[in-house]
C-alpha cells in the first residue's frame, strides 16, 4: 500500500465511524445537517476541491465534477425536502472513494506482480581486479572484459565462458524450468540465473546491446501499442460522459417542463432531479477505461510468464484472429542442426571428397555448410580456396588447389550441364562437381523438433484452419516432414524471395481470420513483416529477431504457438466480457434510473461494483499455466 | 525524437486525458501515456527543444488532470 493509498484508507473508515455515530444521534434541523456534513466532508473534501479546479480549467465532465455534482445536489434535495436524509449523498461520495481505493489497489497490484515477474533485470557486475572482486555498473563493463558470475547471481551480460561451468536457470527468459548445463566455450545470455558454479565470462556485447537490456526495454514498451478495443474504448468514453451529462439534464428539466406546460398537474421537480443525479453516478467510464488496458496488460505479463513475449496489445489481438499460421521448415519445425548421414556414387575417396566440399563451403555462414565442414571435422586452410562465388539457394563454385569445386542442388548441376544422379534417401543432396565432372553426393539431414508434431496437433485443436510449411529445402525432404508432422500444406524449393511471394499469395487468398508467420528470423525478417502477425523462435541471442517479429519465442519449442494463441484468445475473450458486461450493466441501469425504477444504491453498484468486477475479471488475464 | 518519462496519476481515464493534452501541445509529434506501466512516451518534432516542449506539456495536463505528475 503506497502512503495516498493508506491515507485514504484511513479517510474511508473515518468517515463509516463519523457517519454511523451521526445516525446513531437523534437530531433535527441544522444540527444533524452539520452532524452529516463532518464525515461527507471527511470523505470527499478532495473531490469537492478538485471539481472547482476543474470547472476553472474548463474540465466540466470529469468524474470529481459528477461525484460533487449527484452529492451535492442530493444534499439540497434533502434540505428542500426537510427530510433530513442526507445518507445516500455520503453513501454516494463514500462507495466513490472505496471504488478508487481498491481500483488504485488492484492495479498497484497487478503491476508490481508484472514486473516482479520480469524482474530480470542485473543491477550490478563482477570483474576480478588483481585477484580481487570488484562490483561494477554493468553498464561501464566494456566488451571483451571478463565477468564472474557466482552462484545464486545473474549474468549481467552477453557473453561467453572462458572458465567454469555451471547449471543456469533461465526460466525468467524462456518460462522452461528445466536448468541448462553450460561449460566452457559456450555462449551465455544475460538474464540467466547461475545456480551453482562460479563462471568466467568473456563479454561479446554490451550491457546496452545484451538480451537482458533488449528483453526489458520491449516489454517496458509493451502495453504502449494499442490495441482497436483500447482506442474504441477511449473513443467511447469521450462520447459517453458527456452523453449521459446532457441526458441527465434534460432528464432533471424537460418532464417536469412539460408537465407544466400541459397542465397536468404536479411537476414533481424532486423526482425528476433524484433520477438526473442518479445518472450523473452511473456516468462515470473508469470500469470501461480501466479494465481493458489493465486486461491487455495482463494478457502480456502471463505470456511472457509462458516464456512468450508480446510487442503490444495490438499483437494479442491480432494473434487471437489467426487462423492460417505458415512456418519456416529449418529452424522451427526442425532442430536446424544437419548431420551428413551419407556420401554416395563417389568415385575418389570420401573423405577426400568431403575435404573438397567443405573447402568450397569454407565461406558461408548456411547451417548446411557448416554441417559440411563439421563432419570435416580439421581445420580448413582457406587459403587453398580461391573465386568463391554463391549462388542464393543453389550453391557455391569455388577454385580449390587449381580444380574447379561445385557443390550445390540439382539446379547448380543443370546450370553447370553436369549430368547427376539423383538419390533416393529423404534429406538434402549436395551434388559435387569437379572439373565440371561429376563426382556424387553427400545427404544431409535435418532432425525433426521433438515437440513439432504435438505443437501441430494442438494448433489444429484450438481451430487453426490451415497449416502451411515453407522451405527452400528439396521437395522429397519437405514434403516428408509435412507428412510426418501433418501439415496441410508445403511449398519447396523456394529461394528467399519466394517466401515472401508466397506468403503474399496466401495473404490474398485469406479471406476472414489471420495468418501467422512462424520463423526462426535468422534470414525471415521480410517474411516476419510481412505477414499480419510475425513469430520469431528461440529468439535467445537473435536480435533480427526481436527486431522483426511481432512475438518473441523464447525457446526453440514450436508448442508456445499454440499457447500463445490460447492466451491471447483468452485475454480478448476477458476484454469483451468486460466491455459488454460494463457497457451493458450501465445501459440497463440509466434506463432504469430514468423510469424511476433504480435509486441511487443501483447506480453506485453500477459505477462501483461494475468496475470492481471489471478489474478482478482483468487479471485473470495473468493465469496462464493451464492454458 | 522519442523520450519516455515517468508519470503518477490516479485513474486510466485520467492517464487518457494527459494523453490527449500531450498530443495537443506545440512541438509534440505523438504521444502515447501507458497507464498500466505509467510512462510518457512523447515524440517530439525535428528540431524543437525537449526541455521548453515539456514544459508546456506539464502545464497542459496539469489543466485537465490536476492531480497528476510528470518527472522531466
Amino acid at each position: 500500500m503506497s502512503k495516498k493509498q493508506k491515507k485514504m484508507l484511513i479517510r474511508i473508515i473515518a468517515s463509516v465511524g463519523l457517519f454511523i455515530v451521526a445516525s446513531l444521534i437523534p437530531s433535527t434541523g441544522i444540527v444533524r445537517f452539520i452532524l452529516f456534513m463532518i464525515p461527507y466532508l471527511v470523505v470527499g473534501y478532495d473531490i469537492l476541491i478538485k471539481a472547482i479546479k476543474g470547472i476553472i480549467n474548463g474540465q466540466v465532465f470529469d468524474e470529481c465534477f459528477l461525484m460533487a455534482v449527484a452529492t451535492v445536489g442530493a444534499i439540497g434535495l434533502a434540505i428542500m425536502e426537510q427530510s433530513g436524509d442526507y445518507t445516500e449523498a455520503i453513501a454516494v461520495m463514500l462507495f466513490y472513494q472505496i471504488g478508487e481505493w481498491f481500483q488504485s489497489y488492484a492495479v498497484g497490484k497487478s503491476r508490481r506482480n508484472i514486473s516482479e515477474l520480469m524482474d530480470i533485470r542485473p543491477d550490478y557486475a563482477h570483474i576480478e581486479i588483481d585477484g580481487k572482486l570488484e562490483t561494477v555498473d554493468p553498464d561501464e563493463v566494456e566488451v571483451g572484459t571478463v565477468i564472474v558470475v557466482q552462484p545464486g547471481e545473474k549474468v549481467p551480460i552477453d557473453g561467453v565462458i572462458i572458465d567454469g561451468n555451471a547449471a543456469l536457470n533461465t526460466a525468467a527468459l524462456t518460462g522452461e524450468s528445466l536448468p541448462r548445463e553450460v561449460g566452457i566455450d559456450d555462449e551465455v545470455i544475460s538474464g540467466c540465473i547461475d545456480m551453482d558454479g562460479v563462471l568466467h565470462i568473456k563479454t561479446t556485447k554490451a550491457f546496452g546491446e545484451s538480451t537482458v537490456s533488449k528483453i526489458l526495454d520491449l516489454v517496458e514498451n509493451a502495453s504502449s501499442r494499442k490495441s482497436r478495443s483500447e482506442d474504441f474504448i477511449s473513443k467511447f468514453a469521450k462520447i459517453y460522459t458527456p452523453t449521459v451529462c446532457i441526458s441527465a439534464l434534460f432528464l432533471a428539466v424537460v418532464p417536469p417542463l412539460f408537465t407544466l406546460m400541459v397542465g397536468s398537474g404536479d411537476p414533481l421537480w424532486h423526482q425528476w432531479i433524484y433520477r438526473a443525479l442518479t445518472f450523473l453516478v452511473i456516468s462515470c467510464p473508469c470500469a470501461l477505461v480501466i479494465s481493458i488496458p489493465l486486461s491487455f496488460f495482463a494478457g502480456i505479463g502471463g505470456a511472457s510468464k509462458a516464456g512468450v513475449l508480446v510487442k503490444g496489445s495490438n499483437y494479442l489481438e491480432t494473434l487471437s484472429k489467426v487462423n492460417t499460421v505458415v512456418f519456416d521448415k529449418t529452424g522451427t519445425l526442425t532442430e536446424g542442426v544437419f548431420e551428413v548421414n551419407a556420401i554416395h556414387h563417389n568415385t575418389m575417396d570420401a573423405d577426400q571428397l568431403l575435404e573438397y566440399a567443405a573447402l568450397a563451403e569454407s565461406a558461408s555462414n548456411h547451417p548446411i555448410s557448416k554441417s559440411i565442414q563439421k563432419a570435416y571435422g580439421q581445420t580448413i586452410d582457406r587459403c587453398r580456396v580461391s573465386q568463391l562465388h554463391e549462388t542464393s539457394g543453389n550453391g557455391i563454385v569455388a577454385v580449390v588447389d587449381g580444380h574447379e569445386v561445385a557443390v550445390g542442388n540439382s539446379k547448380l548441376m543443370v546450370s553447370k550441364n553436369i549430368d547427376y544422379i539423383d538419390c533416393h534417401s529423404v534429406g538434402t543432396i549436395i551434388h559435387i562437381a569437379i572439373d565440371g565432372t561429376y563426382q556424387g553426393h553427400i545427404v544431409i539431414s535435418d532432425r525433426i523438433k521433438p515437440t513439432a508434431k504435438q505443437a501441430i496437433t494442438a494448433l489444429k485443436q484450438s481451430g487453426i484452419k490451415k497449416t502451411v510449411m515453407l522451405t527452400g529445402d528439396n521437395r522429397k525432404v519437405a514434403d516428408n516432414v509435412a507428412k510426418q508432422l501433418g501439415l496441410d500444406q508445403v511449398y519447396s524449393e523456394l529461394l528467399p524471395g519466394d517466401k515472401v511471394n508466397k506468403v503474399e499469395t496466401l495473404l490474398s487468398e485469406q479471406q476472414e481470420g489471420k495468418l501467422a508467420f512462424v520463423g526462426d528470423g535468422i534470414n525471415d525478417a521480410p517474411v516476419l513483416g510481412r505477414a499480419d502477425i510475425g513469430i520469431a523462435m528461440g529468439a535467445m541471442g537473435s536480435d533480427a529477431a526481436i527486431e522483426a517479429a511481432d512475438i518473441v519465442l523464447m525457446d526453440d519449442d514450436p508448442l508456445k504457438i499454440s499457447k500463445a494463441i490460447r492466451i491471447s484468445r483468452k485475454t480478448l475473450a476477458i476484454v469483451y466480457e468486460n466491455i459488454v458486461f460494463a457497457i451493458g450493466i450501465k445501459l440497463v441501469c440509466l434506463v432504469l434510473g430514468a423510469l424511476g425504477i433504480a435509486n441511487m444504491w443501483l447506480a453506485i453498484f453500477a459505477d462501483v461494483g461494475v468496475m470492481v468486477l471489471a478489474v478482478l475479471n482483468a487479471i485473470r488475464a495473468l493465469f496462464v499455466s493451464k492454458l | 525524437m522519442k523520450k519516455t518519462y515517468k508519470i503518477e496519476v490516479d485513474c486510466a481515464n485520467c492517464a487518457n486525458k494527459m494523453e490527449d493534452a500531450a498530443k495537443h501541445t506545440d512541438g509534440v509529434k505523438d504521444c502515447t501515456v501507458n497507464f498500466m506501466t505509467l510512462k510518457m512516451i512523447v515524440d517530439f518534432e525535428d528540431g524543437v527543444d525537449p526541455k521548453t516542449v515539456m514544459a508546456n506539456v506539464v502545464k497542459n495536463c496539469k489543466k485537465v488532470e490536476d492531480d497528476c505528475e510528470i518527472y522531466l
